[in-house]
């Protein structure tokens, strides 16, 4: 597991050493707040919280997780750089786990970087920061999900505008499965079981659960090591084509 | 010690690799020669642990890839076909991320580093980023990366392709020093570079194993073995010599070439013709340019059993 940390390291190194993550870290910032403040209306609202502001990360995270995830596979593939780091003494569950540490921490980064927020709504007044810590902490969740989801995609192509859409089609599925746009292409033929359990694979339930405080982990964690898993798969038949 | 049995790798309808037994041994150099499509790379990925092969199997000094493929990786320094890298990444960084994914540490690190910087000459582009690069300087990394950890086992995919004539030659410097103490496999379709390194070569056509010899043995093979070529200074005395030539008993066949009044005598089977050509030009009075005895031409054959 040695080698987890030395792909991640390199990885990580190789988002600042373009302006991928410069240009990354503004634009997140500069929607985020725009969701906030134009579409939440914190400061109308009266409220000392951040709720206006979680509320929008789904659909932030919508567009802009897979954009980094587009490239963790795609890029190594194309470039044949994946057949340099397969021959070196590196187990694939390695690699596939390196990767997608090195994207979610730099995801934690620019989350991080939301931190002017959170000091706001603590000089306007009394907010729950324990409340305030889950919403973050389910943000973190909610980004690490839409990044498995990404390297999976990002494993099936070695074309990096076809990982992206395809990552934002899956999240966008993932995101809504609870709802009738979803499960009405289920209620037709599938049985109920069927349908309610892709009812509760919803993304926007599990983030909204957390954001009342109730840690939905296991749901997240399960769906990461699923698809993760099936990246390891997709690599594995898929890597030297 | 390299140990393939039978492999085999299939694409769909296509079989890439079909049934690839060899062995090598410590201090051979294999060139593994065929046209294009005709199945090195392939052999070499399985070699590698890159591709999984349909059947038969591979091993890297007494590990099979397949049910130990970190100890087979570990023992192998691999050279991908383009030497594809990390192209953001500076070349110091690159190679301490190589030196670091083959466990490298402390004195033994930093030595092994120095090692392959001297050895390869990257000393003077250690802090440029590896997509700056040139495509000679790319390769030389390329290398680095593969003999860092000094493997016992080398395998090289086409090390000097695209490489300019200088480079090719570093290059094949370099594998000739490290051939002492080396298993060292290099895939080419560069005639030139299997004289130049190798002391075996296996060509593959189709997937299959088409030849198996020292470089001299295949060049024994070809029409122009023991064959005598001869420039005349005069080209209007080329009639008659073609035709004196031609009429010596063990001479097979005499090909000429008008554009630099060039004559080649090939000989019968096993024959041995040079004394007799040139006393035959001595006798005839040919006013000779240069005159030659041919060991064999590799490209010749290369198209004989490939074609």
């Amino acid at each position: 597991m040695r080698n987890v940390g030395i792909i991640m390291r390199r990885e990580l190194a190789s988002y600042f050493a373009t302006p991928l993550a410069y240009v990354f870290i503004v634009i997140f910032l500069f929607l985020a707040n725009v969701f906030t403040f134009y579409l939440g209306h914190l400061y109308e609202s009266g409220q000392a919280d951040l709720y206006p502001f979680f509320t929008f990360h789904p659909w932030l995270y919508l567009f802009l997780i897979p954009a980094i995830s587009m490239k963790l596979w795609s890029e190594e593939r194309k470039s044949g750089s994946i057949e340099l780091l397969m021959t070196q003494p590196v187990e694939l569950s390695e690699a596939v786990l390196g990767k997608f540490l090195a994207a979610w921490i730099f995801t934690a980064l620019a989350l991080a970087l939301t931190f002017p927020l959170w000091i706001t709504v603590n000089y306007l007044g009394h907010p729950d920061n324990g409340a305030i810590l889950t919403a973050y902490l389910g943000s973190l969740m909610l980004a690490a999900g839409f990044l498995a989801i990404g390297s999976c995609m990002s494993a099936l192509t070695r074309n990096q505008v076809v990982a992206f859409i395809l990552a934002v089609v899956a999240c966008f599925m993932f995101l809504l499965a609870g709802f009738p746009l979803v499960l009405d292409v289920f209620r037709s033929w599938a049985p109920q079981p069927l349908i309610d359990a892709v009812a509760s694979l919803s993304f926007l339930t599990h983030f909204e659960s957390i954001q009342k405080g109730v840690i939905d982990l296991l749901y997240f964690v399960m769906l990461i090591a699923f698809f993760l898993l099936a990246t390891a798969i997709a690599l594995e038949l898929r890597k030297a084509d | 010690m390299i140990k393939t049995e039978q492999l085999t790798k299939r694409y769909d309808s296509l079989t890439a690799v079909d049934d690839v037994s060899f062995h090598v041994g410590p201090g051979e150099v294999l060139g593994f020669l065929g046209p294009n499509g005709a199945g090195k790379t392939t052999t070499m990925r399985m070699l590698a642990g890159f591709v999984t092969p349909t059947s038969g199997r591979a091993n890297i000094c007494g590990h099979d890839v397949a049910s130990e493929p970190l100890k087979a990786k570990a023992a192998l320094g691999y050279l991908p076909e383009g030497a594809p890298l990390y192209g953001e990444m500076t070349v110091r960084r690159f190679l301490e991320f190589i030196a670091d994914l083959r466990s490298l540490t402390g004195a033994r690190r930093s030595q092994r580093l120095g090692h392959v910087i001297e050895h390869l000459q990257l000393g003077g582009v250690l802090d440029q980023t590896i997509e700056t690069l040139s495509k000679g300087f790319r390769r030389r990394v390329g290398l680095a990366q593969a003999i860092m950890h000094d493997p016992p086992v080398l395998i090289l995919d086409e090390p000097t392709d695209g490489l300019d004539p200088n480079q090719k030659h570093e290059v094949r410097t370099l594998i000739n020093d490290m051939a002492r103490d080396k298993i060292i496999v290099i895939s080419t379709h560069i005639l030139e570079e299997v004289d130049a390194v190798c002391t075996r070569a296996i060509i593959i056509s189709r997937g299959r194993i088409v030849a198996d010899d020292t470089p001299t043995g295949l060049a024994a093979r070809s029409r122009y073995h023991n064959a005598v070529s001869m420039q005349l200074e005069q080209p209007a005395q080329l009639a008659a010599a073609r035709a004196a030539v031609a009429a010596l008993p063990a001479v097979a066949e005499v090909e000429v070439s008008e554009r630099d009044a060039r004559l080649t005598a090939l000989p019968r089977a096993g024959a041995t013709i040079l004394p007799a050509v040139s006393e035959l030009a001595v006798r005839a009075g040919l006013k000779l340019k240069e005159l030659h005895l041919e060991s064999g031409r590799l490209d010749e054959v290369f198209r004989t059993i490939t074609a």
